[in-house]
């Protein structure tokens, strides 16, 4: 935008155009800093993308000393702390709209009250299901970003930005060990397509649209600032299917699960994850840590 | 989640573990644009591909890289140590290659 | 552990095998120590003083890479978001530091893959302190501040090692683990500053590691058997009471700032000295703990064994495709 362009109103003339360029850079900053509150409706979208992130940040953690190989470790640990950067970032800013902070969320929501899809709560696994689930979730969470990236709420949009850079290694990352486990060995191929099988049915739910449509439309508040899930279901397959080909492996045709996360209706193992995750903070409630 | 799958693989796992030993390869990392690469250690991949991700994911997790090579270890090839002298010793002894030899111009400038 | 003499660490020589090597090499070898320079791989080397490297640094890696488990454990239950951010964080440095220390240990010639044999064999030994439980969050600070602040203090010297990739790889370790110290004081100063809960839990974690911490220097100077050899070598900089006397030093007034105490009735300022008096430590204890005999020290070998065995098949899936995909065209030449 260029600054001279602006109409200038009544006073301060002569510098008027620096103190524009002053406060559009405030903006600029508020839209990754701490000022700006969302509408309840974005805050509840954001609320899901961010508690998607949570959860499965919660479970890569898990792998932190257990990892194939330590270099394995190194780079989960690098995801898993990626995924909680952008959940603390979605939580923050959801958090404006009911005055709760990151932690208030995170610790102190009960099971009904999480937003996250079923594909994240399921269980780590072997590592070729970790790997599957990888795979799955961060192909949708790159179409997703790289959509969101174009939001009209800026601070979706500065999360968005760092978010699918970090997303697009999560990727690159499962893309080359599904190429390894499928080709590798027998055995490897076998724990794949038993991953699959397992983990397949919990694609849908995350192209699921009526958590942010009304009458088949985008909700009116979301307007320019949410995507439409189903909108990233073909490059999302495309990709995906491109993918397993190389790796000599294939989506198995199999039942779709119900899903249900974005209303708060979770899979049984949400509850264990979350009784671990908020025991100590819940023994100390109002505490500082 | 297919535990009676995955129990029949846990046998075999456990006979086969430890035996596979991934490469070493050597990693290098470019600091800055402008710099060169430097070694900073090594670390076991089984390819190049995997390599220079566990490279990144190693050396710059406190943003110490704009760029990263990795080299098979077993491909580095080293001058050898006992030949130290045969190598090393003819530099030596060889000041007029050096500006600080020509002290009769000191003072002069621009030069 | 036997209990020796106490000796002057420069009447020991730098070379203990007269036998080994040429006159020439010797003299090298001798020189490169005694300019306090840097021996590298590939040059000659008492096979003493290689074997004495291999021993420590992989005792190194591989108190970092069990040090992983009692933090590990708890990042799952992490109070808060900031506080599971960290926790990984740092974790995960620590699987760093066992790699950049393997990594160092290979260039003497033994493989990871050995190493880690003798770990999940129980044949190698690696810092008693990780056999300690860490049943509460206040564990993370005193972890924190007390192992790693023990670290520290151990691991500043040997960054003028005389091996060079081990002093490298110091250097690294070094710079990363500043953060470690200062966030477990943090998570301290953030308990002792909370609910009288906190506190109390705070004040029971550095009770129960105090001691430990102070053990990590390893066996007084008139017990400890490899120490001269070392010194001489230039291995070890400082003697095992010097580091802990630096380090006591160190704490008490730390302590001070978070206002907790020290479970040690004789801890108190000697004028005369110009240092801090302690009590006489658990020895026993620590020859009990080393002999694998500590509270923690089976279930940290099966967790290693664990992961280790688990991830067999992932090995050899990757070298196996490795194999398949052999001379395709690789991505990105170096430029």
């Amino acid at each position: 935008m260029s600054v001279t362009d602006k109409p200038v109103t009544d006073k301060a003339v002569t510098h008027k155009p620096v103190t524009d360029q002053v406060e559009n850079q405030a903006v600029a900053n508020s839209s990754t800093g701490q000022t700006a509150v969302p509408s309840t409706a974005v805050a509840e979208y954001a609320l899901g993308l961010g508690d998607d992130a949570l959860i499965l940040a919660q479970q890569l953690g898990q792998w932190i000393s257990r990892a194939p190989e330590l270099e394995e470790d190194v780079a989960l640990a690098n995801i898993a702390l990626d995924l909680l950067g952008h959940a603390r970032q979605l939580l923050s800013y959801a958090g404006r709209a009911w005055d709760k902070s990151e932690d208030d969320l995170a610790y102190f929501r009960d099971e009904p009250e999480f937003r996250s899809v079923h594909l994240v709560e399921q269980p780590n696994g072997d590592f070729a299901h970790t790997i599957v689930r990888q795979l799955i979730f961060s192909s949708y969470q790159f179409e997703l970003y790289s959509e969101l990236v174009k939001s009209t709420d800026p601070m979706i949009q500065a999360i968005a930005a760092k978010a699918v850079k970090e997303v697009d290694y999560h990727r690159d990352h499962a893309v080359q060990w599904t190429l390894r486990l499928g080709i590798g060995t027998d055995q490897s191929h076998a724990r794949m397509a038993t991953a699959l099988i397992d983990l397949w049915p919990y694609v849908d739910e995350l192209f699921h649209d009526h958590a942010v449509t009304k009458d088949g439309k985008l909700k009116s508040e979301l307007s320019g600032i949410a995507v439409v899930p189903s909108t990233l279901r073909a490059r999302f397959d495309s990709r995906t299917a491109e993918v397993l080909e190389r790796a000599e492996l294939t989506a198995p045709a199999t039942f779709i699960a119900r899903g249900g996360g974005r209303r708060g209706v979770h899979s049984e193992y949400l509850g264990p994850l979350l009784a671990e995750m908020q025991v100590l903070a819940r023994q100390h409630p109002g505490a500082s840590w | 989640m297919a535990k009676a799958e995955n129990s029949k693989f846990e046998n075999r796992a456990t006979e086969a573990a430890g035996h596979e030993t991934w490469p070493l390869w050597e990693v290098f990392i470019r600091s800055a644009r402008g710099l060169s690469h430097v070694h900073a250690g090594s670390l076991h991949a089984p390819d190049a591909t995997m390599a220079v991700r566990n490279a990144r994911d190693l050396y710059t997790r406190r943003m110490e890289g704009v760029s990263v090579w990795v080299v098979p270890s077993a491909e580095v090839t080293a001058s050898d140590p006992d030949a130290k002298g045969a190598y090393f010793e003819s530099a030596q002894g060889k000041e007029y290659r050096h500006a600080s030899y020509y002290t009769k111009s000191e003072g002069v400038k621009h030069l | 552990m036997t209990v020796s003499e106490p000796r002057t660490p420069h009447a020991v020589s730098a070379v203990t095998d007269a036998g080994e090597g040429t006159d020439e090499e010797r003299a090298l070898f001798e020189s490169v120590i005694a300019d306090d320079k840097r021996i590298e791989p590939r040059d000659w080397m008492p096979s003493a003083y290689r074997r004495t490297l291999v021993r420590q640094m992989s005792q190194h890696a591989h108190s970092e890479i069990i040090g992983m488990q009692p933090e590990a454990n708890w990042i799952t239950r992490a109070p808060s978001l900031k506080r599971k951010a960290i926790l990984m964080a740092k974790v995960q440095d620590e699987a760093g530091h066992g790699l950049y220390l393997y990594s160092a240990t290979e260039t003497l010639g033994t493989g990871r893959d050995v190493l880690n044999d003798q770990l999940i064999q129980g044949k190698a030994r690696y810092s008693s302190i990780f056999n300690y439980p860490a049943p509460t969050w206040a564990d993370m600070g005193a972890i924190g501040w007390l192992v790693d602040g023990a670290a520290i203090v151990n691991q500043v010297p040997l960054c003028r090692a005389s091996f060079g990739p081990y002093a490298r790889a110091m250097v690294r370790i070094c710079k990363e683990e500043s953060f470690h110290q200062r966030q477990g004081f943090e998570i301290l100063l953030e308990l002792m500053q909370g609910t009288q809960a906190q506190q109390e839990m705070a004040q029971d974690a550095v009770n129960r590691w105090f001691a430990p911490s102070l053990m990590m220097f390893g066996p007084p100077d008139a017990e400890s058997t490899n120490s001269a050899q070392s010194m001489a070598w230039n291995i070890k900089r400082f003697s095992n009471d010097e580091l802990r006397q630096r380090f006591v030093d160190m704490l008490v007034p730390q302590a001070e700032v978070l206002g907790i105490t020290f479970p040690d009735p004789e801890l108190a300022w000697n004028e005369e000295r110009g240092h801090y008096d302690f009590g006489e430590l658990d020895w026993d204890e620590f020859a009990e703990v080393l002999a694998g005999r500590g509270p923690c020290n089976a279930q940290r070998l099966q967790r290693r064994r664990d992961a280790h065995n688990d991830g067999a098949w992932v090995r050899e899936a990757a070298a196996a495709y490795a194999r398949k995909t052999a001379g395709r065209a690789v991505e990105g030449a170096a430029a």
